[in-house]
């Protein structure tokens, strides 16, 4: 179910067919991102913007902390001129988007096959036991964590691994895990370090794949 | 032991796969890229055809179509009474599947964080052939660190003349993107990549038509795994021969093998083509944790294959024909290797656990089998089913396989009737332990 971001709305608002417009909600881009939308939008044929679909809701979902509220889809929806349902069945078809809030850090283990046969269910349980996370998919009392067991993310030599998305920023891979190594990176985190410091790979700072950093003619 | 020799960085297609050098610009140019390059703009496109048929290059995504006969199918521009091409009546695309989501894959990431510039050379080259203007990179969209990669060789490119408007004044335009996508397995099946890429679910069409007619935006459309097309412009730029000594006739090159599970030492390594499975592992891994008799079972290409048992991993060849001959397959190379300390039921129900997850819900046979299939799995691991009920297991998978409009159903059924043919045993054990009445 899409979620709706707590505002204060009539209480029998949520009618079948409410927009988010007529709820009140009218998000929209600000001028750095506004700029992104258009480099974006750069990529595909006029006739065919619709292909910025995903890269949008990236985009949006950055802008909303890591997480789609319907108001974010209904910006996606409007800055291509889709229908609302267009957006809404890509959002909920990939996994990558979340339709409920998540925490600060969005922390995403492993736990298919080479995963599995390495260890993985040692580094679920460490993430369980550092954040106090007690299920899969539930996030922590401080709201700093939460935790999705996920299918393979393509690190299958470097198992076992967990993926952090953060929120409003990016997505880094943890490679070779331990029990001791994840709660350290953890620990790391909850006290606002770097979360590239223990990432596998390091991000270029020129090229941002979901602001799009400018490039060619 | 060892038959073949390691190979030395000149005889590799990606040299910088480990890592150990420069990935950006200058590290690729001294490692001899983009050498070469403007003469590939010059050659006529159907002799890069040629050349790619007779290297008997095979797609490095799994189904292994020769590449050569796949470009083939592209429309080339007529000549008109003067003898200059006539402008094709819609654009082409050339587009890079950088969905890596196959477990035990991960030879793309590498590429793209390590050596990014293969690909983009690749992909200019790629275009050049193809009379694409455009190319589109669609990675999945977790590779967030090795998209950035990518964007900023790309980035270098454009600078260095090598990408964009009249590429060393050759006359070729070519414009390279990156899509992200937003994790979906199936998105790296080429028609529901193409439909991920024009903004919708990712659902596999139907084909025909095929992309190469009515690809992208209807446009004709060739769609290739990053390996793929990052061996394309080493395969052009050296005399045939330097490709084709490697492997049996029909698979012949160098290939990246990923071997993860357990192993010594987990690694993407580029080998020659028919490679012994077991030297693959004992040379280039450390071999198998507790040593080759510990050995329980492996799969040999990704999780959609089935998997060998250990007496004919011992003596099987790494490459298409050999595996297809053992009832397996070459898949995406990734080589999975469990020993007998390994719960290998387990393993294969959070395999079939992936599918269900993964399955994009289009045909009924897949959405609703890939469940069942999973249940199933679940419980005969656990002891807690019957025994016809693993024969009605092996007919649901029979029913499921080939009823589809992709091959994802195949794919997911391939494991599971891969286990009940090796492990059948294991199985009848658990229940007999947990039910001896049973």
């Amino acid at each position: 179910m899409p979620t709706i971001r707590q505002v204060k709305i009539e209480p029998n608002a949520t009618e079948v067919g409410q927009t988010p417009h007529t709820l009140g909600l009218n998000l929209g881009w600000s001028k750095t991102e506004q700029e992104a939308v258009e480099r974006t939008l750069a990529k595909y044929p006029a006739t065919q913007q619709r292909s910025a679909v995903i890269p949008l809701l990236h985009l949006a979902q950055r802008k909303c902390g890591g997480w789609l509220p319907v108001d974010a889809m209904q910006l996606v929806a409007d800055t291509l001129s889709l229908p609302y349902i267009r957006v809404y069945e890509v959002a909920t078809f990939y996994t990558m988007f979340n339709l409920q809030p998540v925490g600060t850090h969005h922390v995403q283990v492993c736990t298919n096959c080479a995963c599995l046969i390495r260890g993985s269910d040692a580094i679920v349980s460490a993430v369980k036991h550092t954040t106090g996370v007690a299920h899969n998919g539930e996030t922590s009392a401080d709201g700093q964590f939460t935790l999705t067991e996920v299918e393979c993310l393509g690190a299958c030599v470097a198992a076992p691994m967990m993926q952090i998305s953060i929120g409003t920023g990016g997505t880094h891979y943890y490679t070779h895990l331990t029990p001791e190594k994840t709660t350290e990176i953890l620990t790391h985190l909850a006290n606002g370090g770097d979360p590239a410091k223990y990432a596998d790979t390091a991000p270029t700072a020129e090229s941002d794949p979901i602001h799009n950093g400018k490039y060619g003619a | 032991m060892s038959t073949l020799p390691r190979l030395k960085p000149e005889d590799k297609c990606f040299p910088n796969l480990c890592g150990t050098a420069d990935w950006g610009i200058k590290g690729y140019e001294q490692r001899g890229g983009y050498k070469g390059l403007k003469k590939l703009l010059q050659t006529p496109q159907t002799e890069h055809i040629e050349k790619l048929k007779q290297s008997g290059l095979r797609g490095r995504g799994g189904a292994g179509f020769p590449t050569g006969m796949k470009w083939s199918f592209m429309p080339q521009p007529k000549l008109d009474e003067r003898g200059k091409p006539i402008p094709l009546a819609k654009p082409s695309y050339l587009v890079c599947n950088a969905d890596e989501g196959e477990p035990g894959t991960c030879k793309d990431r590498d590429i793209l964080r390590f050596d990014p510039h293969t690909l983009v050379e690749g992909m200019i080259v790629g275009c050049y052939t193809l009379n694409a203007k455009v190319g589109y990179i669609y990675v999945r969209g977790e590779y967030y660190d090795e998209s950035s990669h990518l964007q900023q060789a790309i980035n270098e490119a454009y600078k260095a003349g090598y990408l964009g408007k009249n590429i060393l004044g050759t006359g070729v335009d070519c414009d390279i993107h990156v899509h992200l996508g937003a994790g979906a397995y199936i998105c790296g099946e080429e028609t529901a990549l193409l439909e991920s890429l024009e903004g919708k679910k990712g659902q596999p069409r139907l084909k025909p038509p095929f992309p190469a007619g009515f690809g992208l935006y209807g446009c004709p459309t060739t769609i290739n795994n990053v390996e793929t097309i990052a061996q394309v412009p080493p395969i052009l730029k050296n005399p045939l021969e330097w490709f084709t000594r490697w492997g049996r006739p029909g698979n012949s090159g160098t290939k990246i093998f990923s071997i993860s599970g357990s192993v010594h030492k987990p690694c993407n390594i580029e080998a020659p083509m028919s490679i012994p499975l077991r030297e693959l592992i004992d040379e280039y891994c450390g071999g198998v944790i507790g040593g080759w008799e510990n050995l329980q079972a492996i799969i040999p290409g990704g999780s959609s294959t089935p998997m060998l048992n250990a007496e004919t991993a011992s003596r099987v060849l790494m490459d298409f024909d050999a595996l297809k001959a053992e009832g397996t397959g070459l898949g995406t190379a990734a080589v999975v290797v469990m020993n007998k300390q390994v719960d290998v039921l387990r393993v294969m129900t959070r395999i079939a656990a992936f599918y269900h997850h993964e399955s994009c819900g289009q045909c009924t046979p897949c959405r609703e089998g890939v469940g069942w299939v999973h249940r199933l799995m679940e419980r005969l691991t656990h002891g807690e089913g019957t025994l016809a009920e693993i024969d009605q297991l092996y007919a649901l998978t029979k029913k499921i396989e080939g009823r589809t409009i992709c091959a994802f159903a195949d794919g997911a059924m391939w494991p599971t009737q891969g286990t009940l043919k090796h492990f059948r045993h294991l199985i009848e054990e658990r229940i007999k332990t947990k039910q001896p009445a049973a």
